[in-house]
């Protein structure tokens, strides 16, 4: 690619051979490359990416937790929502399936065991949503100013879990006024959540990719989460769903992550709850699809990190 | 194509190395949903009973073919007149929008500052310094560090608390000033700066145009979009003229702008 001047120029401006071309006769690569410069909005390598998030970890918190001060400002009770949302959910459910439709039939405890699947479900489900927007929806922060993208879903789904933890001091309340016992194994609740804190930040990236390359993606998602939280056995026991398909069916229901995150938090807070009414490989399970979610989702978004915020 | 001289690639004794280097870039935009205009008497129906589907992307192609090389220490404006692509360039240097064909080489990260470039309009002024120092990569030590001297220079605290308010209460003036500010609160290799001067009043595009100044001391190169030709004849000694996507000229402005201005 280097430049080839004329004779005539040639003879003038290099008398010996192994003279240095002047700059306006190199070719521009040529030139880019003796002046060091890059490829503009080039991806970068997979390591520098990650240190670039991290080195943005503190934008993240910050970006989370103004979202979630901005999603509450415009109303009067402001950040009393927080909780008010969660309790009015855990409401609204047990009125119609706890009292409408009785399915409390076979499950000790009902109120306390349909707010635990409602609230674990409604983590993973905002997660997606507002991770297919994540690029779409902050479409002026990503054109004004450079930072790896990763860092809108990782901060949205950091939101959510902010959420979250207003929902379960709620649940936390429901579970002990319920008459549930204070045990140790309430503290396998913290390595639950953060396995499910992985699985939803991986989801959220893979879909923040989708939602921003085709827009259309967070129409459909609202159905998609209503479907899978009929079969993620918020308002029932899902072994009982189980029974009545083919082995094969059955295994795949079960192994549902959000089936599997559920249960691990019912099996945490709820006494009643025992280690033998619980799927097996719940945790190989857990640790599995965080795993799976949380790497694949990174890696897929990282390999669009050129298309954010074009067009 | 080795043998052709790009504009600016000349070493010129006052100016440094190049930090970008704009090589035969053509810029093509998908517009989604918008549908070519219908040749009138066509009935819809009967386009649906022959099957043909209308299409529902349109190109546009807004930058055809442009190059040249920008060296430390310059300050550039570019003219043109709506649609002529100024703005599409400047985003496909800052690596925003994907030349359909050539490249863009860039020393280190160009930033760009765009009047429409909001951050979050439902948080505070204060908020946004914080969240934009952030993502430019500010440690909270920095960014504190930082913070107040955004929001003085920006100007926006003078007559109330404005900084307390959230951002969509604010003016366009103030808000483009705010952003200004945030931008020109780290110095950058390459900065582009689109229309953000001529929003501001006359003190603040007094100030802008010596922040910008130190920028460039700072041995940065500057961008600078306006059609005000009164602001790119102050701030840039070399202008680059576009005419649809083309350039039309390149040199100094005191060469160009006045072409420019007989001619729009």
């Amino acid at each position: 690619m280097i430049a080839v001047p004329g004779g005539a120029r040639r003879s003038a401006a290099a008398p010996a051979p192994a003279a240095v071309p002047p700059d306006e006769d190199l070719a521009p690569a040529a030139l880019a490359a003796r002046y060091g410069l890059a490829v503009s909005g080039a991806r970068p390598s997979l390591r520098r990416y990650t240190a670039e998030v991290w080195r943005r970890r503190h934008f993240v918190s910050a970006h989370a937790t103004a979202k979630l001060t901005a999603t509450y400002s415009g109303s009067r009770l402001g950040q009393l929502w927080q909780v008010m949302t969660p309790l009015l959910n855990a409401a609204v459910y047990y009125l119609i399936f706890g009292l409408l439709f009785g399915s409390s039939r076979g499950v000790p405890n009902y109120i306390a065991y349909l707010c635990t699947g409602v609230f674990v479900y409604n983590f993973t489900q905002t997660s997606v949503l507002a991770g297919t927007k994540a690029i779409q929806g902050n479409l002026a922060l990503v054109r004004a100013l450079h930072f790896p993208r990763a860092c809108l879903p990782l901060s949205i789904t950091l939101s959510q879990l902010q959420q979250l933890l207003f929902s379960m001091a709620v649940l936390t309340a429901i579970v002990l006024a319920r008459g549930e016992p204070l045990t140790p194994r309430w503290l396998l609740a913290v390595p639950a959540l953060a396995l499910q804190s992985v699985f939803n930040a991986g989801l959220a990236m893979a879909l923040a990719r989708l939602g921003a390359k085709v827009t259309d993606v967070s129409q459909l998602m609202p159905f998609i989460l209503r479907t899978w939280m009929y079969f993620s056995g918020v308002f029932y026991d899902p072994r009982h769903l189980a029974g009545h398909f083919p082995h094969a069916v059955s295994a795949a229901l079960e192994a549902n992550p959000t089936v599997v995150y559920i249960a691990l938090m019912r099996y945490a807070l709820l006494d009643s709850v025992h280690r033998a009414d619980l799927p097996p490989h719940l945790w190989t399970l857990a640790i599995g699809w965080a795993l799976a979610a949380g790497i694949g989702g990174y890696l897929v978004f990282w390999r669009g990190e050129e298309e954010y915020g074009r067009g | 194509m080795a043998d052709r001289i790009l504009p600016g690639a000349a070493r010129a004794d006052h100016l440094g190395d190049p930090t970008v280097i704009v090589d035969d870039v053509h810029v093509v935009y998908r517009v989604n949903g918008v549908r070519p205009p219908r040749p009138a008497g066509t009935p819809r129906l009967g386009r649906l009973a022959a099957r043909r589907a209308a299409p529902v992307v349109r190109e546009v192609h807004a930058v055809k073919g442009v190059s040249f090389v920008a060296r430390q220490g310059e300050a550039i404006g570019l003219v043109g007149t709506n649609g002529s692509g100024k703005s599409t360039l400047l985003r496909a240097i800052a690596g925003l929008l994907p030349p359909h064909r050539g490249r863009v080489y860039t020393e280190g990260q160009p930033s760009l500052l765009g009047v429409n470039a909001a951050l979050m309009n439902d948080l505070t002024g204060d908020r946004n310094v914080t969240l934009g120092c952030l993502a430019m990569g500010m440690t909270p030590a920095e960014e504190r560090a930082a913070h107040d001297p955004i929001i003085e220079f920006a100007g926006i605290n003078e007559r109330d608390d404005a900084a307390a308010r959230p951002m969509r209460t604010y003016s366009s003036g103030m808000a483009a000033r705010l952003r200004f500010s945030i931008a020109a609160a780290r110095t950058h290799d390459v900065l582009l700066i689109d229309e953000a001067l001529s929003t501001g009043d006359r003190r603040f595009q007094r100030r802008s145009r010596d922040r910008i100044q130190e920028l460039r001391e700072g041995a940065g190169t500057v961008f600078l979009v306006s059609h005000s030709a009164s602001t790119i004849a102050e701030t840039c000694e070399r202008t680059i003229w576009l005419d649809a996507g083309r350039v039309r000229a390149d040199g100094p402005t005191e060469e160009v702008l006045p072409e420019y201005e007989r001619n729009a």
